[in-house]
């Protein structure tokens, strides 16, 4: 009970204080949004001239979704570490306040911020070609929640670790472009060698990219999809637990 | 949130306190072995050079470090069983102060209160008293990168005291306060004893500790070196110091005051006769009466206190402002 009134006042007070700043959201959807507009119509030619069927941007929105996910929340130990800096972190250690509560406030205001970035991302998307139905719209953005869960904790226990942004950047680069990449957001693992394809194969964001892709084309029934959420939810789970062990350790 | 349970007996003390970290290769000491009492509504300074373990003894209490070994109770609540209780009974002021930039004075102060776990209507009602008593009302509703450093001082402080704490820290209050903004700190520091909380403050500051503490302990190198009122400890030194203006009878006077029991040590300077005394109050009669049963007369009559720093310099062979200084 405790942890949830916590939690929710930790989660009201981070979202303001990020709506009062909102360069970072629009910052953080910047690149995706220009590999929509100046990568997207190349791959739709590129698909036309292969003879591929189906809908070249159906099967690319979700892969930009799912990098506007991970960096958006990737980055969320960056702002940790100027709370930390300013002390505002150590003064609420001193509260009685939940520990995990430090934790679920923030990374609910990360995967909220995602929702609305992920919203505005398929918004645009759909004037160049997407076609999606509302149902498969939440259905998206509530497997992007069960992302920004597994990303943000992880974010910001390595923020509470490393404490400083010059170590931190390097990493979450170091750990979320490998990620992206291997997930085939950019193009289908199809083309990729045996050893590319297992390493693909063993990322979880590759069957969360796979699960997203399939339920923008509203196919429900597509193994991809219980499969992509199942790793999810556990990819979450476990990233929750790792981030509020991390703040009640470092708290004391 | 008061808490208005009766604590009885002191409210902090602590038993052989220690921390240690561990680096790579060495182990450093940071406090060893602190032992201390502090009394209700108290002000109690924790004074030494940087680095003497000061902020470390401090971030134990406020359960922000466990202790490597030792034990320690703060207003009825064991420290290491009870961290939970503890928490609910102090406030923490750190050193560097605890304010986000992008909020305002009274965002912040509402959401610490919440934290304390009072009700929406509560928190808002006592952020708005802790504004009025700490005078920050005009600039409540600004973002605080807006405000002067005395001013995010205060409201540091504020966040510390919304919940009413029975004990309250302060590290380094008035490190890099201009001596308006400190002269106003102590004040307020003074009020908060008036209306019962007991104040644990750490400084580097000998004017501070003077000025402000009722009772204080000086620690260097991670232990304890001397513990009492700023009085008791100056008279541990070397006692007071008279100097007596005698319009050129040095010799005759110092002939007379020389073998007094109470006098420690005699010497003439420049035309004045400095004397070394247990007492200075009661020296100071005692040596008119004398004088004048010589037929002497004395032109002039000072009476000097050692400082917090030879007091220092005496339990620890370094003088304080000289390591402020570097």
């Amino acid at each position: 009970m405790k942890t949830i009134r916590d939690t929710w006042l930790i989660f009201r007070r981070s979202l303001i204080l990020t709506i009062r700043q909102p360069t970072w959201i629009f910052f953080g959807m910047m690149v995706p949004v220009l590999y929509l507009i100046l990568f997207g119509p190349l791959l739709e030619g590129a698909v036309g001239a292969a003879g591929g069927g189906g809908n070249a941007w159906n099967w690319f929105v979700p892969g930009l979704i799912v990098q506007i996910a991970i960096f958006g929340t990737a980055f969320g130990g960056f702002g940790l570490i100027a709370e930390l800096r300013y002390g505002v972190v150590e003064r609420m250690r001193v509260t009685p306040m939940s520990r995990t509560a430090m934790l679920l406030g923030r990374s609910l205001r990360d995967v909220v911020i995602l929702v609305v970035q992920a919203t505005i991302m398929i918004l645009l998307a759909i004037p160049f070609g997407l076609n999606i139905d509302p149902q498969s719209v939440l259905a998206v953005l509530g497997l992007l929640v069960l992302i920004g869960l597994s990303v943000a904790p992880l974010s910001y226990a390595a923020g509470l670790i490393l404490k400083s942004e010059d170590a931190f950047a390097p990493l979450i680069n170091a750990v979320a472009l490998p990620l992206l990449l291997l997930s085939g957001i950019l193009l289908p693992m199809t083309f990729a060698p045996d050893w590319l394809a297992f390493l693909s194969s063993i990322n979880p964001l590759t069957h969360a990219v796979d699960a997203a892709r399939a339920l923008f084309n509203g196919d429900w029934g597509n193994p991809n999809v219980i499969q992509g959420v199942a790793i999810t939810t556990i990819c979450a789970v476990i990233a929750v637990w790792i981030g509020a062990r991390t703040f009640s350790r470092s708290a004391a | 949130m008061a808490h208005e349970r009766p604590i009885s007996g002191p409210m902090i003390t602590t038993r052989v306190l220690r921390r240690t970290f561990k680096s790579r290769k060495t182990e450093v000491e940071a406090v060893r072995g602190v032992d201390l009492t502090v009394g209700t509504a108290e002000i109690f300074g924790f004074l030494g050079p940087n680095g003497a373990g000061k902020t470390t003894t401090l971030r134990m209490l406020a359960t922000l470090l466990t202790p490597t070994a030792g034990e320690a109770t703060i207003a009825g609540a064991d420290l290491r069983r009870e961290s939970q209780q503890v928490r609910e009974r102090i406030g923490y002021v750190p050193q560097g102060g605890s304010t986000d930039p992008s909020e305002t004075g009274r965002g912040e102060l509402v959401i610490q209160g919440r934290l304390y776990g009072m009700n929406r209507d509560d928190a808002k009602r006592r952020a708005a008293e802790v504004l009025t008593a700490l005078d920050l009302e005009a600039a409540a509703d600004r973002t605080i990168s807006t405000y002067s450093g005395g001013m995010k001082r205060r409201l540091d402080v504020g966040l510390g005291i919304v919940h009413r704490p029975a004990v309250l820290f302060l590290d380094e209050p008035t490190t890099g306060l201009d001596p308006q903004a400190r002269a106003r700190m102590w004040d307020e520091i003074r009020g908060l004893r008036e209306q019962g909380t007991t104040v644990f403050l750490t400084t580097h500051y000998l004017e501070e500790a003077d000025a402000l503490a009722d009772r204080l302990a000086i620690i260097d190198h991670g232990e304890i070196v001397a513990e009492g009122t700023a009085d008791e400890l100056k008279r541990q030194v070397a006692g007071d110091v008279v100097t007596l203006g005698v319009n050129g009878a040095t010799e005759r006077v110092l002939e007379t005051v020389r073998l007094q029991p109470f006098v420690r040590e005699a010497t003439t300077e420049d035309g004045f006769v400095r004397l070394y005394v247990e007492h200075g109050e009661t020296a100071v009669p005692q040596l008119l009466r004398l004088l004048d049963g010589a037929g002497l007369a004395a032109s002039s009559i000072a009476l000097h206190r050692p400082s917090l720093d030879d007091v220092f310099l005496r339990q620890t062979g370094r003088s304080l402002r000289d390591e402020a200084a570097a």
